[in-house]
């Protein structure tokens, strides 16, 4: 038989063409804007209008990109197939590791944050090995390391202290050299200082009688966050080992038969998304100049609830990282937002229940478009 | 006789007491379709994992072109051009098709840290390969779980051909499909094998492999029952050999002959 014959057979086959609202809606962060769409109307609508100006927009975007900082790791490795519950003890453990480097041992500074990223990924490459080895769910290892983790920031705590639950004295001895100096402006404070002057000058700008900027620069955070969303997001769509992560969290089998080397990707995601958690803990630290037992509480949580609101599935291989960071920006908005009305701050948790029942049916909804499943 | 592409010989394999293959033997030629029949449990799913390198074998040889060759991984199979698109472990029904199409194999260009997945190259290619084997794929961003079950198979076995296979092990491609994919899929296996290839096609459907193989190996028991070349066998003749001859005789003459 012949190709053309073949090609005629096969004909009614064919599948149907693809529109650009099908396109639109086989997109993961769909899901994530819509919400973004929605809550910033809210706030539009009933907040004070001082929210939406510059200063309240760097007021709800500080605790956003150190909430989507966590999610872009978290929504990686659940696109992975994935779960670590780990990442909020996490913060507080490295937090302890980066304090007590820098106030009991005196280290400087750069090299206190190698020594808590180091001991982060480690952890993260023993979560990892634990998971692939023992084929238990990445769930309950990691809620293991929740506990152990949180329990051993506070017994590190007690002993780095004497007693209390609460290291002091961060930012003193993080700043005592240049090179200490030139770190902290990484890490801490305000980024593009000179140019809001300049704005603040030329009256692009509100600034104060005294001709200081209201804002005096974009906060550290919000540049890690969203250099780091960018970079993920560029990693997860256009490279080969982005593809694999698909692969990975989609079906390990048929990825490792394809030659994806899948414990390799699922290991690494686990050293990422614990380096993640690294990263917040420097940063927190930094910017309140002290660290406590209670850093990160339930950060797990939130980061997992961001990434789900951006569309990743909880089965894995299906998500984005920009969905993530768009699901944490929401978060940032209700949180802070809800400060600018007159509303109970504590409707904020019923809101965090109500958004995740969303956005799971609606990701669900997704899916079965996507896969054209029944 | 040409030489085979693959030669398997007096293959065992043990797992701890079960003697799950207990000496089987083939020829793979080239430009041949070798179907290997088998009732369930036969042996039929552990001999093609150790034609590729899933399991080491206990005994018995291998050669590839005449040339002794061990497997210890997949990879090591892949890499030697023996390829496999298991039944249901072929394709990831979340990723597109391009996606899907090269798992484990993306081109890339550019330097790293500017190293990027050439999603341009990947969709052409993909659309092309679609083409050649009569599935239009419009729009290669779309998810593999919108194909259907044979279009899914065609998309493995296409990916296996294009990526250099010289022997293809198809692991019941039919059996979970309707009357009108499996009949796409056996025209596919038709296409495949007239570019050249050796093609092992593992099916318990009698129809299915007098419609395409050119030879027949029935596995019973973990053994060889013999190799007969088309025009040797006939379908009842096979289907007897496939489930121990006087039980089925039996049977279907009790049901009036319609087994």
């Amino acid at each position: 038989m012949d190709r053309n014959s073949l090609i005629e057979a096969a004909a009614d086959e064919r599948l149907k063409h693809a529109s650009a609202l099908t396109r639109i809606f086989r997109r993961p962060e769909l899901g994530a804007i819509l919400g973004l769409v929605i809550v910033t109307v809210f706030f539009i609508a009933v907040a004070n209008p001082v929210m939406f100006e510059l200063s309240g927009i760097m007021n709800f975007m500080a605790p956003a990109a150190q909430l989507g900082i966590l999610a872009i790791g978290a929504s990686l490795l659940m696109v992975g197939g994935e779960f670590d519950l780990s990442v909020g003890s996490m913060v507080a453990f490295a937090g302890l590791i980066f304090a007590a480097c820098v106030v009991t041992f005196g280290l400087p500074l750069p090299v206190a944050i190698a020594v808590a990223f180091a001991c982060a990924a480690a952890i993260g490459f023993l979560n990892g090995q634990l998971v692939i080895h023992t084929g238990l769910p990445s769930f309950i290892v990691t809620l293991a390391f929740l506990f152990v983790l949180r329990g051993l920031s506070l017994v590190g705590l007690k002993w780095a202290t004497g007693g209390a639950t609460q290291l002091r004295g961060v930012r003193e001895a993080a700043t005592d050299t240049p090179l200490d100096a030139f770190f902290y402006k990484l890490f801490a404070g305000d980024a593009f200082e000179s140019q809001f002057a300049w704005l603040a000058a030329h009256d692009w700008i509100a600034k104060f009688p005294n001709g200081q900027p209201k804002v005096t620069g974009v906060p550290v955070e919000i540049i890690w966050f969203v250099v780091l969303a960018a970079l993920a997001a560029v990693v997860l769509s256009r490279t080969r080992y982005g593809n694999w992560i698909f692969a990975a969290g989609g079906d390990p089998n048929a990825a490792r038969n394809s030659g994806v080397p899948t414990r390799r990707v699922k290991t690494s995601l686990f050293v990422l998304t614990a380096c993640c958690a690294a990263l917040v803990a420097v940063l927190t630290v930094l910017d309140a100049g002290s660290t406590d037992a209670r850093r990160g509480f339930q950060k797990e949580f939130e980061a997992i609830i961001a990434a789900v609101i951006g569309g990743c599935l909880l089965t894995g291989g299906y998500g984005s990282v920009v969905g993530a960071a768009i699901g944490a920006v929401i978060f940032g908005m209700v949180l802070i937002g809800l400060t600018y009305t007159n509303i109970d701050q504590d409707w904020y948790l019923v809101f965090l229940g109500g958004m995740l029942l969303m956005a799971v049916f609606f990701n669900n909804i997704i899916r079965k478009r996507v896969t054209g499943e029944r | 006789m040409d030489t085979p592409i693959l030669e398997m010989r007096d293959i065992e394999k043990h797992f701890g007491s079960v003697v799950a293959l207990a000496g089987v033997s083939i020829e793979i030629h080239p430009g041949e379709v070798h179907c290997l029949l088998g009732d369930n449990g036969a042996g039929k799913s552990t001999f093609i994992k150790t034609m590729a390198g899933v399991h080491r074998l206990t005994k018995g040889q291998m050669f590839l072109n005449g040339q002794p060759v061990q497997f210890s991984s997949p990879r090591q199979a892949l890499d030697a051009g023996i390829a496999t698109v298991y039944q249901d472990l072929a394709m990831i029904p979340l990723m597109s098709v391009t996606r899907n199409f090269f798992m484990g194999r993306e081109p890339v260009k550019g330097i790293w840290p500017f190293r990027f997945m050439d999603m341009g190259f990947c969709d052409r290619i993909t659309r092309e390969e679609m083409k050649r084997i009569g599935i239009d794929v419009r729009d290669p961003g779309q998810a593999v779980g919108t194909l259907s079950g044979g279009e899914r198979q065609c998309v493995a076995i296409s990916r296996a051909v294009y990526f250099g296979a010289k022997v293809l092990i198809l692991d019941e491609p039919t059996s979970a499909l309707g009357v009108r994919q499996t009949s796409m899929v056996l025209k596919y296996i038709d296409m495949v094998r007239k570019r050249g290839l050796g093609v092992v096609f593992i099916t318990h459907n009698v129809r299915h492999a007098m419609a395409v193989g050119d030879r027949f190996t029935v596995l019973n028991r973990g053994r060889t029952l013999g190799t007969a070349a088309r025009g040797e066998i006939t379908a009842d003749e096979l289907q007897n050999l496939m489930a121990g001859g006087k039980e089925l005789a039996d049977l279907s003459s009790e049901l009036g002959g319609t087994v």
